[in-house]
């Protein structure tokens, strides 16, 4: 609104009482106001969220403290609750579904950007949008149907005989647990990844390539010494993207992690995660405490996912120069 | 030195055909995906599934017809609530914004599309379910339309900036008031991007499961009113994939061909819309 007098003046408008009653009767005014209004909603949404989250998780942050963190027991019938083992689930699973995605889906977004013709880069790129649009429930349907079984008959066996004298690939065969969750968020964020990464290498100058070409390199050395250096942090925001994605997947780890608080150092063992541990119980949690434990945990990945995005976005803009905050 | 360029050109074409591999990966899952889908599922898209109500724990047959209902009620909601704000947010970041308040708004609008959906959850949650203390229609609504908000307002931006200025200039020689100009000749231009974008947005939070776990909640039978707990189809094929009865998987399966179908549908059509009209500046 402060802005009104200077950008009228800068036009040359007229600008004073009865300019301005001219102005307000021809609607240009009451319009601003009312756009004005309904982008602030968003601000007070925005607000909102922050402020409900943390009155109603009032009541834990006083009772636990920081002892929240490193507490593992989730006791709700005696009260205690401390955060760990869930914290530990969701870290391990987006970990692991980042090792698995981010090789894959960079591979996949030098290919697209960088040797398929446009016309086939295009349509690959159509079918990899709608694979981002997928639901998360149906990631989670196929999970407990095909991959699971799958884990249990073939994959972890297979991982036990080779790998098995490590203290990662132990225990029984459940087909559920940690490395199930993580194999289906990867899965999940490898779409988010070839996008944005493709869009950044797209971004990089033609020169950048042409110069290493010219020098003799191959086309995989021009690409890999080249074109990706040169793209590196906004490929590392697209990582981060995935990472703050992967974090705040409910459903589909919900359904296949196995919904176990323990903490194994084998990650066939059924684990829990901050998201799948909100869907279970919310909405059946006795008590203010317990209520107010869960909302803290919203809290926490709330924060985590803030901190995340922000980072990937101001990575992703320094490298393409356009976004957000330049597209005025 | 004929031996390292034998090297590098082996390396050369393996690294490359890696990377086709990757894409390749890539793609087929989104055709695994519909295999399965169709394959488990297809048997058990009938007129029932369509029609009638889940049958009683431990009986079989039945159908979701509630949950479909559902789902388009809590649509609409979100509709209601989130393409007004974010259209008309739009219009101001585009047409009337200054510098302090569209930074503010963008950066927030970009923060709330990346919370977590089950985040998103327990807001609507606190802030509609907790003062009546029950589940409802309105909560569920309220959440997806939250979601949206985001979408709406950043596509709208973009495609009203796509607009060319020569028509605003047109319009203002002409004499018409900047309000006159957006809402005649500015907004119309860019309604087709505008609208896909709407779709795109309702397509997107038509499978969201988590936000309603605790809003909409679930229901077994109609949900007559806005003020009742409701069913919809993710959260109906949660539960039926999580649960222990066979007759209850194959209707998840249904359920999520149905659902992957209205998606994936949508985003075909809109999509194919977009990119042979006037499209916003991509690369």
């Amino acid at each position: 609104m402060a802005t009104a007098p200077s950008t009228a003046a800068a036009a040359g408008l007229p600008w004073g009482p009865r300019a301005l009653i001219r102005r307000a009767r021809s609607g240009d005014e009451i319009a601003r106001l009312i756009t004005l209004i309904f982008a602030l909603v968003v601000v007070v949404i925005a607000v909102l969220l922050v402020y409900q989250l943390w009155t109603n998780s009032a009541e834990a942050r006083h009772r636990f403290g920081l002892s929240f963190f490193w507490n593992t027991t989730w006791d709700p019938v005696a009260g205690q609750f401390g955060a760990l083992t869930f914290v530990y689930g969701t870290l391990v699973t987006s970990a692991l579904g980042l090792l698995i995605a981010v090789p894959l889906g960079l591979g996949a977004a030098i290919f697209l950007a960088e040797l398929a013709p446009r016309r086939l880069s295009d349509n690959l790129t159509f079918l990899i949008d709608l694979l981002a649009a997928v639901p998360s429930v149906i990631y989670g349907l196929l999970g407990v149907f095909i991959l699971v079984p799958l884990m249990r008959t073939e994959i972890q066996p297979a991982l036990k005989r080779t790998l098995g004298f490590t203290f990662l690939f132990r225990g029984p065969e459940y087909g559920i647990g940690l490395l199930t969750a993580g194999l289906v968020l990867a899965i999940m964020i490898v779409p988010f990844i070839i996008s944005v990464s493709r869009e950044v290498l797209l971004a990089v100058p033609g020169d950048q390539r042409e110069a290493a070409l010219a020098l003799g390199a191959t086309r995989w050395e021009a690409t890999w010494r080249a074109v990706v250096p040169y793209a590196r942090t906004g490929i590392m925001g697209s990582i981060f993207l995935a990472l703050a994605r992967a974090l705040g997947e409910t459903m589909a780890v919900t359904m296949v992690i196995g919904n176990n608080p323990t903490i194994s150092p084998s990650l066939f063992s059924p684990g829990y995660s901050i998201a799948a541990v909100l869907a279970n119980e919310f909405s059946e949690a006795t008590g203010n405490l317990y209520l107010s434990a869960l909302v803290e945990l919203g809290l926490v990945l709330f924060l985590l996912t803030f901190v995340l995005n922000g980072l990937a976005r101001l990575l992703i803009l320094v490298t393409t120069g356009r976004g957000s905050v330049e597209r005025t | 030195m004929n031996l390292r360029t034998l090297w590098r050109k082996s390396v050369n074409i393996i690294m490359l055909s890696l990377t086709g591999l990757c894409a390749l990966v890539a793609v087929s899952v989104l055709f695994f995906i519909l295999g399965y889908l169709v394959y488990h599922g297809g048997r058990d898209v009938n007129w029932d599934f369509f029609t009638k109500l889940p049958k009683p724990v431990g009986e079989t047959g039945g159908g979701m017809a509630n949950a479909i209902v559902g789902s388009g009620k809590l649509l609409f909601l979100a509709a209601l609530f989130g393409i007004p704000v974010g259209l008309l947010g739009g219009v101001y970041l585009a047409e009337f914004g200054g510098h302090a308040v569209p930074f503010v708004v963008r950066y927030t609008a970009d923060l709330l599309n990346g919370v977590p959906s089950i985040v998103i959850g327990i807001f609507a949650y606190a802030l509609v379910v907790m003062p009546v203390h029950h589940f409802s229609t309105l909560a569920g609504g309220f959440a997806l339309g939250v979601m949206m908000i985001p979408i709406v307002l950043r596509s709208t931006e973009e495609f009203l900036h796509a607009v060319p200025r020569s028509m605003r200039e047109g319009a203002m020689a002409l004499g018409a008031s900047k309000w006159r100009t957006i809402s005649s000749v500015v907004l119309p231009a860019a309604s087709r991007g505008i609208l896909t974008a709407a779709l795109l947005a309702l397509a997107r939070v038509a499978g969201e499961t988590a936000p309603l776990l605790f809003t909409a909640f679930g229901n077994r039978f109609w949900s007559p009113g806005w003020s009742q707990p409701i069913s919809s189809l993710p959260v109906m094929i949660y539960t039926y994939a999580v649960g222990p009865y066979e007759d209850w998987h194959q209707q998840a399966w249904a359920a999520g061909l149905v659902l992957l179908g209205l998606v994936l549908v949508t985003n075909i059509v809109v999509r194919t819309l977009l990119s042979r009209g006037a499209s916003p500046q991509r690369s």
